[in-house]
């Protein structure tokens, strides 16, 4: 079954199209990376996909609800971890988890319960009383993504989720993404090569705003001769010169 | 519940922030203090407490304004909003969640300024009750003003023109600490086209209470916090669909 499928998705900001006819089918359970430099349109196709804008032509299908007339449906399964860190500063972590929980409907105990078993699978029970603003921008990272776990969601977006994080914490969410495969669908986008080999089950190529490739990274490299993911995604992108 | 979730966080940002506090009760508390002594210590009648709380409480409402609107402004240009919007909250959760948590705070504001007076010597009666409750309608034209402001305007821009130019426009234009009819001209004119003058008159009307006068200007209030109420909603809409 798709939990995700984009048809013919287009978005323009005045005369310049950041996507570009995207076509996807993503299946449940599935780790999805997309992956491209920058103006490539990762962001804006996970912005589509989770509601934040609408897209000029075209429709996807998130849980099988459509992101452009269901928006209301899609939001209640989904959750976002943006590019920068996006977490209330004047509130401790703890604070800001209830918060996720608070808007999702959780009642207290359920709430509780969420909060504890996350912050024991993240470690972040030595800053759970801090506010979130007082800490580094690593564990403000840790504790955005945490806050987009929280929820449970069926199809987790997550928008470079591990630029500013020092290797151990790198390792440590690479672990809780390998944990969450299979139960939930993750689109992650990523300019790390080694991340999307280690955690995805299938690899987009995006240059220009159109999907060049889709495939395992075996298959990409595979198809393009190359020694690794790396040197198969700069053939790719360069194959398809202007 | 998500909403009051929301309002709630709403209150804690606001409440935490020192400038806030400092800004939103210490200043208004510190000018009726010096505003007091002053008066002791000259022979005409200026700065009577009965007639300078209840402006220096309409005065404070403009600190609303600086909060709701960096509160908003902040939140648009930080990635927690782009997070919240993909949550299941709605733009009516938004809108109450933010305006919300700032009556009470207004309320709270006039409660402790009325409170300093009367440490200062301002009569206890029934009418400080009414004073603080008739505050309302320009506690709502303020925080209204602020979604408006914080959902248009950079966080460095909302510091301009809500912290400085904003409160000054409700210093000179409310009468609080001059007569208008002293300047008047287009000055007056001016001042009684906007709501400041006649919150400050209808605070005072309460605290005399004397409540056909206060009657007279409640209805331009109530007409500026509707209109600002409006254009706030639909701006607050209008961003949240562009974002």
């Amino acid at each position: 079954m798709q939990a995700i499928e984009a048809r013919s998705m287009v978005k323009r900001y005045q005369d310049v199209t950041a996507v570009d006819g995207l076509t996807l089918q993503i299946r449940q359970g599935e780790v999805f990376s997309l992956l491209g430099v920058n103006g490539a349109g990762k962001t804006t196709t996970v912005k589509m996909l989770s509601c934040l804008t609408r897209p000029t032509a075209g429709d996807a299908f998130v849980g099988g609800y459509s992101v452009t007339t269901q928006t209301e449906q899609v939001k209640r399964l989904i959750a976002v971890s943006p590019q920068e860190t996006a977490v209330a500063p004047n509130l401790t972590v703890k604070e800001n988890l209830a918060l996720i929980c608070g808007i999702h409907g959780y009642p207290g105990k359920e709430r509780d319960a969420r909060i504890d078993a996350l912050t024991a699978r993240l470690g972040l029970s030595s800053v759970l009383h801090r506010k979130a603003g007082k800490l580094s921008g690593g564990w403000q990272r840790r504790v955005s993504i945490a806050m987009a776990l929280i929820s449970e969601p069926r199809i987790l977006f997550l928008d470079e989720p591990t630029l500013g994080l020092d290797v151990l914490a790198r390792q440590e969410l690479w672990d809780t993404i390998r944990g969450l495969k299979g139960k939930i669908t993750i689109v992650l986008t990523t300019h790390y090569m080694e991340e999307a080999e280690a955690l995805s089950d299938r690899v987009g190529i995006m240059k220009n705003g159109r999907l060049l490739a889709v495939g395992t990274a075996e298959e990409l490299i595979g198809q393009t001769g190359a020694k690794d993911l790396a040197a198969a995604f700069v053939s790719i992108v360069r194959e398809d010169a202007p | 519940m998500r909403m009051m979730t929301f309002a709630g966080r709403c209150a804690r940002e606001i409440l935490r922030d020192p400038l806030s506090l400092g800004f939103g009760l210490g200043f208004p508390l510190a000018l009726l203090l010096l505003l007091s002594s002053l008066q002791a210590n000259i022979p005409v009648s200026l700065f009577e407490i009965g007639t300078l709380t209840p402006g220096i409480t309409v005065f404070g409402l403009s600190f609303l304004t600086l909060f709701a609107a960096t509160l908003i402004a902040k939140d648009r240009e930080s990635a927690l909003l782009q997070r919240l919007y993909t949550t299941p909250l709605t733009g009516c959760d938004f809108i109450l969640g933010y305006m919300l948590p700032l009556l009470p705070i207004a309320l709270g504001q006039a409660a402790v300024c009325y409170l300093a007076a009367i440490c200062l010597g301002l009569p206890v009666s029934g009418h400080i009750v009414a004073a603080i409750a008739g505050l309302i309608p320009m506690a709502v034209f303020h925080i209204a003003l602020g979604l408006l402001c914080g959902s248009m305007l950079s966080v460095k821009q909302v510091g301009g023109l809500c912290g400085a130019l904003l409160t000054n426009l409700s210093a000179w234009l409310s009468g609080v600490w001059f007569d208008l009819e002293l300047v008047g001209g287009f000055f007056e004119r001016a001042a009684c086209a906007l709501p400041f003058v006649h919150a400050a008159e209808l605070e005072k009307a309460l605290l005399a209470g004397d409540t056909a006068l206060a009657a007279d200007h409640v209805l331009p209030i109530v007409l500026y916090s509707a209109a600002v109420t409006v254009a706030a909603v639909l701006c607050f809409l209008r961003q949240m669909k562009n974002r």
